[in-house]
């Protein structure tokens, strides 16, 4: 059995990081000319890390599906960025920001990278900031901060509700900079097929170029993964459509463990689903939350339209139920509530499945141009989808799929278990636990990519300057390539009558139901048989049109939900190990009187990393035990 | 709801294209107008002929992928919001719709609708950025910006590189979008130090690439899903002639 080897420094929390970068081995700026390093994707992740280690001197090859690398999924994060800055006098601190962090992942993150990552946050922002990126300010001049949930202060920096379009577009820019000097090549509309191991190492990619179909190879002395989450194994989720776990799958087939990969993240404030054939569901930020408040009628079935329903007659649930935080309790939390309200029949709209999230009071206090200056192109996005006016009749939400704390396994420096294979953002596990805080994503994205990363990886890489440039045409590519190339014919030899959209949204229904919000013994055995059922038709029944020599975005969607079959059974594997309630994953066998969490601390406080064993073989567990040494262990109360 | 739908089919790059004309009368007026491209192209999978290929991705308006020319408008007739936004209910019952990929000579047609938009990249990447290292930021609140300013560079910052303005323009030009980039630097003043060279290497780029000229149509402003002012088109210019006499 792999002993996992975390690495977290000795000394002081506060220290740790400072005496990791102290110790760390450098790379002189001559040897960092021949080393080659391969960036899979252009998130807020991968493209600041692109971009850094471009600047320090690296060639880098980023590669992205898209079209662009400016329109990866980072662009559609929309509430805000949060930073330990504490310009609002209110009493944060990077302590502040680390302890929000780990109770908000009810104690199921790793305490040192959590402390630094609110330890980057300022540089993030500082960053930002000289790059253009046009924050929202007050009249001072000085930049402008909001409130999230989870958390007591205000920390959050935004530029209305588009702080991800904002923060990518500006780290875009940085990553064409280096373009422009010839530190980076962008390989766009490109997919990640494989990822080549030579002995033992992680030394390059295969890719399928989606325009040609061909199939290329590509060396470096390292590779990263900044591929996002998987959070379109639900089929309706928040992310974009063509978002998928593919390059992070193949990394964990070939050696990489994959952590916690249940814990998945159900955004309280999402659009409700309206028909069968929506391929999406739009989020509304949970920095609404600010100002709007939720509520549902306090008699069942109360067909009456929202705008008539008195006062006395609502029922303020959070508020009730959450005195202290209120409507800015954390998402996992919010969730359940809003799924509890509905599961007993007092859900709203023509589905029962919807809450209202209502500014009637906001806009009567602070006015509509106030709200309006706040969350202009929310209240437009919301009126152009449902085509109801939230300044005058409230939202209806309800919750989704959206961000996964799972992924693969990385130690502090951000390494999985294949060396020189890095993952950062949220394709790796390692600061949310087991839910996330709101504007904790961009935060620790770029956080990864711009301020750990470079230090991690060229400690890693100073071991490799003597190995010379590594050639494409070794066995280890040629094996890889070929294993592609016959997934991509099996897959296109089965000439079936169903579309891989059709079986999409299948998968997407069992774990919904059974691997979503709230999870049962029962239910997960039944999901894992269901998913293997259904898997076996889609061998035997996908229908792709065409060949694999042009665009075939058929092909492309078949190739990864041929990969979520596989990771959804790691996900039930994963919930079914997991006899105890934490943070956004609820067993229902494991929860107090009042329906709130039940963690099993002697038991369950470890990350649970998996160790494929091949196909439909039972995965092997590795435990790495968490230990908290700065922070008090409680039971997490928003009451 | 039964449509008649007139779509560019192009096998690809290199191959000549044309209109095909299909019935499908599996449309409910809630879709999404990519939800209905969806059940059309299921309807064709399931006939053995290849489905349509379009640009799609975030489908909430915001990464600027999709890029349909509807009925003589880039993201069809409702105006301020893109393909992914546009609902079925706009259309009537037996309606032909017409659907085509932007048409411009630095956009070229790689496959049915989608269309190679990397000259929008080579504009950024000759000098769309802030040239500050990693690591050399100064104090976020050192420099002061009037809310004024930061809140117009939003404005102009909201962009997501579509391509409608060209699409929408009768020379093909790009200088909406390049304006819009060029303003949200040129108004902060840590964008300020590098103006002139920005906007002269970007608008070199601009001309290299193929782009038309602006005659002052306004069709971009109109069309554009993010509604960015032509005023930003005003302010390149002065930013361009400033840098040309300075």
């Amino acid at each position: 059995m792999t002993k996992l080897n975390s690495k977290i420094p000795e000394g002081p929390l506060a220290q740790k990081w400072s005496l990791y970068k102290q110790n760390a081995k450098l790379v002189n700026p001559a040897n960092k000319k021949k080393l080659d390093i391969i960036v899979v994707g252009t998130g807020l992740a991968g493209a600041s890390a692109a971009s850094a280690l471009g600047e320090l001197g690296y060639n880098v090859k980023n590669f992205c599906y898209q079209d662009s690398p400016r329109r990866a999924h980072s662009v559609a994060a929309q509430g805000g960025i949060n930073a330990a800055k504490n310009y609002r006098n209110d009493g944060d601190s990077i302590y502040r920001l680390f302890y929000d962090m780990i109770k908000g992942g009810d104690y199921r993150a790793r305490e040192a990278n959590v402390y630094r990552i609110a330890e980057v946050s300022n540089d993030v922002i500082d960053h930002f900031t000289a790059m253009g990126v046009p924050f929202a300010r007050d009249y001072g001049g000085g930049l402008d901060n909001r409130s999230f949930g989870g958390v007591q202060v205000s920390r959050t920096f935004y530029a209305k509700g588009q702080t991800g379009q904002q923060c990518l577009l500006g780290t875009y820019a940085t990553l064409n900079r280096q373009v422009s000097k010839g530190t980076v090549t962008m390989y766009s509309r490109r997919e990640v097929q494989d990822i080549v191991i030579v002995d033992g190492r992680a030394r390059g990619v295969i890719v399928r170029n989606l325009i040609t179909g061909e199939i290329e190879r590509h060396s470096a002395h390292a590779v990263v993964l900044a591929t996002g989450g998987y959070g379109t194994i639900y089929y309706l989720s928040t992310l974009a459509v063509n978002s998928n776990a593919s390059a992070a799958w193949k990394a964990h087939k070939k050696g990489a463990y994959f952590a916690n990969p249940s814990f998945v993240q159900i955004h309280p404030t999402s659009i409700p689903q309206l028909n069968d054939y929506q391929s999406k569901l739009t989020l509304m930020s949970e920095s609404l939350r600010n100002d709007g408040r939720i509520w549902v009628p306090k008699t069942k079935n109360d067909k009456r339209h929202p705008n008539e329903i008195p006062e006395e007659e609502r029922d303020y649930y959070l508020e009730r139920r959450y005195p202290a935080f209120g409507n800015l309790v954390p998402r996992d939390v919010a969730s359940r509530a809003a799924k509890e309200r509905c599961d007993t029949g007092y859900g709203v709209g023509s589905t029962g499945l919807a809450v209202y999230l209502d500014f009637k009071d906001a806009i009567n206090k602070q006015g509509k141009k106030a709200i309006e200056h706040k969350y202009g192109n929310l209240f437009e996005l919301y009126h152009i989808i449902t085509g109801i006016d939230p300044y005058v009749e409230p939202m209806r939400i309800y919750p989704a799929g959206h961000y996964t704390m799972g992924g693969l396994w990385v130690d502090y420096e951000l390494q999985t278990t294949i060396p020189g294979l890095f993952a950062i953002g949220e394709s790796n596990f390692s600061d949310h636990g087991a839910n996330r805080l709101g504007a904790s994503s961009l935060m620790q994205t770029s956080g990864d990519g711009y301020f750990i990363l470079p230090y991690t990886i060229s400690n890693y890489l100073a071991d490799q300057i003597r190995i010379p440039h590594i050639p494409t045409d070794a066995p280890e590519f040629e094996e890889a390539e070929k294993v592609v190339k016959e997934r991509i014919e099996k897959l296109l030899a089965i000439k079936g009558k169903q579309t891989a959209t059709s079986f999409h949204k299948r998968l997407g229904r069992i774990m919904w139901d059974y691997c979503g919000m709230s999870r049962n013994e029962e239910g997960l055995k039944k999901a894992f048989g269901l998913v293997k059922e259904l898997e076996q038709e889609f061998w035997k029944d996908l229908a792709i049109p065409g060949d694999e020599k042009n665009i075939n975005q058929e092909l492309e969607k078949a190739g990864r939900v041929a990969d979520y079959f596989e990771l959804a059974e790691l996900m039930i594997t994963d919930a079914l190990n997991r006899k105890e309630s934490c943070g956004a994953h609820f067993r229902e066998e494991y929860q107090t009187p009042e329906g709130e969490a039940l963690r099993n601390d002697d038991e369950y406080m470890y990350v649970a990393a998996w160790e494929y064993a091949g196909k439909s073989k039972e995965p092997t567990l590795h435990k790495e035990k968490l230990e908290y040494k700065f922070v008090e262990v409680k039971v997490r109360s928003y009451k | 709801m039964k449509v008649k739908l007139k779509i560019w089919r192009q096998e690809n790059a290199e191959a000549k294209g044309s209109f095909q004309t299909y019935t499908f009368d599996k449309v409910a007026p809630e879709m999404s107008f990519l939800e209905m491209m969806d059940a059309f192209n299921t309807q064709l999978i399931t006939e053995g002929k290849e489905p349509v290929a379009f640009d799609h991705d975030c489908r909430e308006g915001i990464c600027g992928a999709c890029s349909m020319y509807i009925n003589g408008h880039p993201h069809g007739p409702v105006s301020g919001i893109t393909t992914c936004h546009l609902s079925m209910r706009h259309f009537k019952d037996g309606e032909t719709i017409t659907v085509e990929p932007w048409r411009a000579k630095a956009f070229p047609v790689i496959k049915d609708l989608i269309v190679d938009r990397s000259a929008f990249d080579q504009i950024q990447i000759a000098g769309g950025f802030i040239s500050m290292n990693v690591g050399g930021a100064p104090e976020a609140n050192s420099i002061p910006v009037k809310v004024k300013n930061a809140d117009e560079a939003f404005d102009s910052s909201v962009c997501i590189g579509c391509g409608a303005c060209v699409a929408a323009c009768k020379n093909a030009s790009a200088m909406l979008f390049v304006s819009a980039k060029v303003s949200q630097f040129a108004l902060l003043p840590q964008g300020r130090v590098e103006a002139k060279e920005r906007v002269e290497k970007m608008v070199a780029k601009m001309d290299d690439l193929g782009f038309g000229n602006c005659t002052n149509t306004y069709a971009c402003e109109a069309e554009c899903p993010k509604d960015i002012s032509i005023t930003n088109i005003a302010r390149m210019n002065r930013e361009f002639f400033s840098a040309k006499v300075s």
